[in-house]
């Protein structure tokens, strides 16, 4: 793996961003509207927005960037730049990498101002530290975009990868506990629970939403996390292939 | 093989889907000498220039490139490789592009200003490719691919689209970089490009009718237009 590299890849993946403000603008307005939603639906002192609105800040960020990156990296391969990248002097692992904090950097702007809009004018009370939510907001948005970056190999066209955020995205939202406590669901559907990376991410946010976060399975989500981005940018880079058909 | 060979190829097979695209090739190119591919489309043309750089899944059969088998790691800094349509970034401008190779591959930023002069694209670099003509998008493709002054030059149709002079000035690059010591395998299905080349691989459905210079073609088939060569070539065979 070369710094050099990914940090090439990273900077030229942000160059073409930039070159998109509007997405720019729907990847950080998008999640600050549905919060103010959020939070004028249930009322600003309801249980309900005070317990759902610190998970979401992970959420929202877990799924644009799984939508944004899957995209991108089936532009890349269907627009015969991934061929050439093959040819050249450098490891898969780079190029998703360089994905990876690309997304990263973005994910640091939008969680920051969606956190900051939640925490200050919406009045969302964190009983943990307030830059750990933040923290892990990014978190969540990396591992967003490492799983896209890895089931983009299984789409042919955008049509499919778009088609790929309900399948892979919608099930781990539904289990992750933020609808049924975990330790409410049938065994069947816990035990899935356990397998999927968001379940952690959820968990690892509503523990900082209660200030739980001394307990070890705080750091046991925390681990989980981590690994499931190192174990998704190792399976994207695997399912890029030098030789194709 | 040859002391000078920069590519063999022995038995190449390669299928795709149900389709034997190559049934068997072998072939052998010199070193730093123009060799032209030439063929009419669907011919097999590309896929023989994606097993060279080594992105190509093969059946069978052996690829050397440069003394390493192709698709070897040692071989991605020597072997600059230009796709038929244009691998470049649109929404980047022909600069950030280059930039972003040369950075990949560690050659200095000079290193783009001397590929621009060569494709003639220095007064584009601002623009953004998307905004280009198709011979330019293909021109800072090619530019891409000198960046590193590989050994090795694999060209997939590098000068469709473009004007004569362009093409010229193009066919008059390749030969300067021969001169220092580069090879470079060129595919075209314009037989008018032919006589550039100091050999020629002719394939049709796959098959390598002819390897010979301009010349000998000629002398071969008695005929003065290289079309016309091609045709006497393929009427032998059936």
């Amino acid at each position: 793996m070369s710094m050099r590299i990914t940090r090439a890849v990273a900077l030229r993946v942000l160059g073409q961003l930039r070159r998109d403000p509007r997405t720019i603008a729907l990847i950080v307005a998008v999640p600050c509207v549905l919060m103010v939603l959020l939070q004028q639906l249930f009322g600003r002192h309801s249980p309900v927005f005070q317990d759902v609105g610190t998970p979401m800040l992970g959420l929202f960020p877990f799924i644009t960037m799984f939508l944004v990156t899957s995209v991108t990296m089936l532009r890349e391969r269907t627009s015969g730049t991934l061929e050439r990248l093959m040819t050249l002097p450098l490891h898969k692992i780079d190029i998703v990498a360089g994905y990876g904090v690309a997304f990263a950097v973005v994910a640091v702007v939008q969680a920051t101002v969606v956190s900051l809009l939640a925490l200050g004018l919406l009045g969302l009370d964190v009983a943990g530290p307030n830059w750990l939510v933040v923290v892990l907001a990014v978190a969540n948005a990396v591992l967003g975009s490492t799983l896209g970056l890895f089931v983009s190999a299984f789409a042919e066209t955008e049509f499919q990868a778009v088609q790929f955020m309900p399948a892979v995205v919608l099930p781990q939202i539904l289990l992750c506990g933020l609808f049924v406590a975990r330790d409410q669901m049938a065994t069947w559907l816990r035990a899935i629970s356990y397998a999927l990376p968001l379940t952690y991410a959820y968990d690892a946010l509503a523990r900082t939403a209660a200030n739980d976060v001394s307990d070890v399975w705080f750091a046991i989500d925390c681990l989980v996390v981590v690994g499931s981005i190192a174990l998704a940018i190792a399976l994207g880079a695997a399912t890029l292939r030098r030789r194709t058909a | 093989m040859t002391a000078t060979a920069a590519i063999t190829v022995v038995d190449l097979r390669v299928v795709r889907g149900d389709a034997v695209v190559l049934p068997g090739l072998s072939c052998e190119v010199e070193a730093g000498s123009v060799t032209g591919l030439l063929g009419p489309s669907g011919s097999g043309k590309s896929t023989f220039l994606r097993a060279i750089v080594g992105v190509q899944k093969v059946e069978s059969g052996s690829v050397d490139v440069l003394g390493h088998p192709a698709g070897s790691a040692a071989l991605r800094s020597r072997i600059g490789y230009m796709t038929q349509a244009p691998s470049v970034y649109g929404d980047l401008t022909v600069g950030e592009n280059l930039v972003f190779f040369a950075r990949v591959l560690d050659m200095p930023e000079a290193a783009v200003d001397r590929v621009l002069a060569e494709v003639s694209m220095e007064e584009s670099r601002g623009r953004l490719v998307n905004r280009l003509s198709g011979g330019q998008r293909a021109r800072v493709s090619l530019a891409a691919a000198l960046l590193a002054e590989p050994d090795l030059l694999v060209l997939d149709e590098p000068t469709v689209g473009l004007d004569p002079v362009l093409r010229r000035d193009l066919w008059e690059l390749f030969h300067r970089l021969t001169e220092r010591g580069t090879t470079l395998l060129v595919s075209s299905h314009v037989m008018d490009e032919a006589d550039r080349c100091h050999a020629l691989l002719l394939l049709r459905e796959g098959t390598l009718l002819a390897h010979a210079t301009p010349a000998e073609l000629r002398r071969q088939t008695g005929k003065e237009n290289l079309e016309d060569v091609f045709l006497s070539l393929i009427e032998e065979r059936t």
